[in-house]
């Protein structure tokens, strides 16, 4: 079987050949099989959002190959690539629209790589489709559908990007520290949210994550980000006896130890 | 010398005055719709327009000169307005030149292609030679004339804003307003921005044309300054709605139609407040400065009022 997402010898400098020049990503190599779930580990600057970036097409890669589902979109600009795709960003403003009502920001996302016609906005049957979506997540966000999103909530937000993200089942779904700007009662409630849409619709994901416990308990496989470079993969069996201690350790060894005032989290 | 003054203010000057500037409010709601568009609902500060409402009104007079039915002119005037806001829209997002610059370079380059297309600086056409669609004449009339000119023009801004208000509601319209909202968001979610940047630029000139072309049957000439500051008319009468009925119109049903109508109003507005200032004798040639002025009063508006609002706040808290 081939793979659902294929990162190939992936390259990306910023500002190249200026004094602030940053190889953010220095030769990735990943492959993701069809429901795989992977979190993503690393230190500040370590180019877990770049590498999510690339994928997502944000720019263009300096070199190397970007395949999605058999489908090479390495030159394909980023709303090309959005049917591939569902996004969820770390800052909650940035997956929705804000001055559009829950229903728009919905239907929107559901015509996420079709044509946008002169054809309505929003139909009927969309609208109870979404109430059921929105009965489902429990937040009692389906009696305030026409609500404009940018009267809610953080954790509101991430639960809404999170059903438009999933709405048009995507090949590929996308969490860069999602969780991040939230206190941690609602971060716990928008990670379980996300594990139940991934498991409902059979998602292949990858979750950037600075919360090792998080990082160990959800998904199917971890890799660790250091420098650019993918420096621990690991999966199944294996990932699932990890401990923090042991994820400290791979990182204390890459680093040479100066994770001391790293945002990572050991709880 | 205030007695001086103040009798010589006459009152039935200033009535005579209103309902050719109460026509010239609807003429110019046409653009003030069009300002709307790309400023609140792409959130791009368009330049264009000074120079293509020039356009549209060069385009529907040389064209009705040349015996062009003046109906038939303004849908030109319309196209004509399309083409200089596309050009703004591919100078931005295919050459990546930054928005307000883009707009800019546009008005200035339609200055020169302004003349060219005149031949000249001014040419007139006289109503009692064409069947023009808006005319002075049809406001000073007779009454019967007069009622059927407003009633037409009121009509077609209803028409004109019934139409805009099914467009951004439609799955096109709806990711133009997305991509005004956060563009970042609507490329993740597949939207071509640039494609929505250029059509809404496209739309916008084009009413600013289809303004052009109107207002220029309307006084009986264009002219190639006939758009210098008129963005600022533009904001003054989007913002004057805004403020106004901004609180009256949120939160209903139609709410963006209604935000519509209240943009028209505000051009209205304008103008009736520019005769009720040129009436009490404010020279003419401060006139920009005073549009400036009030424009730049009614944007700081929402910005100062969230600072008194922060303070206020601040002081409870401590208290
Ligand atoms: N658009 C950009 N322009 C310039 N430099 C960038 C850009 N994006 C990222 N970088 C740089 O690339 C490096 C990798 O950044 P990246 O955001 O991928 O790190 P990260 O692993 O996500 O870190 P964090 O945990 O802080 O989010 C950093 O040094 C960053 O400053
Ligand atoms: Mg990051």
């Amino acid at each position: 079987m081939s793979h659902m997402l294929e990162i190939k010898d992936v390259h990306k400098i910023f500002n190249a050949g200026t004094i602030n020049q940053k190889v953010a990503l220095n030769g990735v190599n990943l492959q993701l099989d069809e429901g795989d779930f992977v979190t993503i580990i690393g230190g500040n600057g370590a180019g877990k959002s770049t590498m999510l970036n690339a994928v997502a097409g944000v720019w263009e890669i300096d070199r190397g190959q970007i395949i999605i589902g058999g489908d090479d979109v390495t030159n394909l600009p980023e709303y090309k690539r959005a049917p591939y795709l569902g996004r969820v960003f770390q800052d909650p403003m940035n997956g929705t629209a804000a001055t559009m009502g829950i229903d728009e920001n919905m239907a929107i996302a559901a015509r996420r790589g079709g044509r946008r016609t002169l054809r309505w906005g929003i139909t009927k049957a969309e609208k109870e489709r979404y109430y059921e979506m929105l009965k489902d997540l429990g937040l009692g966000l389906e009696d305030r559908m026409t609500s404009k999103v940018g009267l809610l909530s953080g954790g509101q937000r991430q639960a809404i990007t999170l059903l438009m993200a999933a709405i048009q089942k995507p090949k590929l779904l996308l969490l860069d520290e999602h969780t991040a700007a939230l206190d941690p009662k609602t971060a716990a409630k928008v990670l379980e949210i996300s594990d139940k849409i991934i498991a409902e619709n059979g998602l292949t994901a990858m979750m950037v994550t600075h919360n090792m416990k998080d990082a160990i308990n959800h998904g199917n496989r971890l890799v660790m980000m250091h420098e650019g470079r993918i420096i621990y993969d690991v999966a199944g069996e294996e990932k699932k006896r990890l401990k923090v201690s042991d994820l400290l350790a791979k990182f204390e060894e890459a680093s040479g130890g100066e994770f001391a005032n790293d945002r990572m989290m050991f709880v | 010398m205030l007695l001086e003054y103040f009798t010589s203010l006459d009152p039935m000057s200033l009535v005579r005055a209103l309902p050719g500037n109460v026509a010239q409010g609807l003429i110019w709601a046409v653009m003030a719709l069009g300002v709307y568009i790309t400023f609140r609902l792409l959130d791009f500060a368009d330049l264009t327009v000074d120079g293509s409402l020039a356009t549209g009104g060069a385009v529907a007079v040389m064209l009705i000169r040349g015996g062009v039915s003046p109906a038939a002119a303004l849908v030109l005037a319309f196209i004509a307005g399309m083409l200089a806001g596309m050009v703004t829209g591919l100078l931005h997002t295919a050459l990546g030149i930054p928005g307000i610059l883009a707009g800019i370079l546009t008005q200035i380059a339609l200055y020169s292609v302004n003349l060219g297309i005149m031949g000249k600086s001014n040419q007139a056409i006289n109503v009692d030679q064409y069947q023009l669609i808006a005319s002075l004449r049809y406001v000073t009339g007779d009454p019967h004339t007069r009622l059927m000119f407003f009633a037409f023009l009121i009509f077609s801004i209803l028409v004109l804003i019934a139409l805009l208000y099914w467009f951004f509601g439609t799955e096109l319209g709806a990711a133009v307003r997305t991509t005004g909202c956060n563009s970042n968001m609507a490329r993740a979610q597949g939207i071509n921005t640039n494609f929505m940047t250029v059509l809404t630029l496209m739309l916008s000139n084009g009413l600013v044309g289809l303004c052009g072309g109107i207002y220029a049957q309307y006084q009986g000439a264009a002219d190639v300054n006939m758009g210098r500051g008129a963005i600022v008319i533009g904001l003054a009468a989007v913002i004057i709605g805004e403020v106004l009925f901004g609180k009256l119109v949120s939160g209903k049903s139609f709410t963006f139609a209604y935000t519509m109508m209240a943009v028209a109003v505000g051009a209205i507005l304008y103008y009736t407040v520019i005769t009720v200032v040129l009436w009490l004798k404010m020279p003419s040639d401060y006139m920009k400065l005073f549009s400036a002025v009030v424009v730049a009063a009614f944007l700081a508006v929402p910005h100062l009022k969230g600072k008194h609002q922060r303070k206020r706040y601040k002081e409870v808290a401590k208290a």
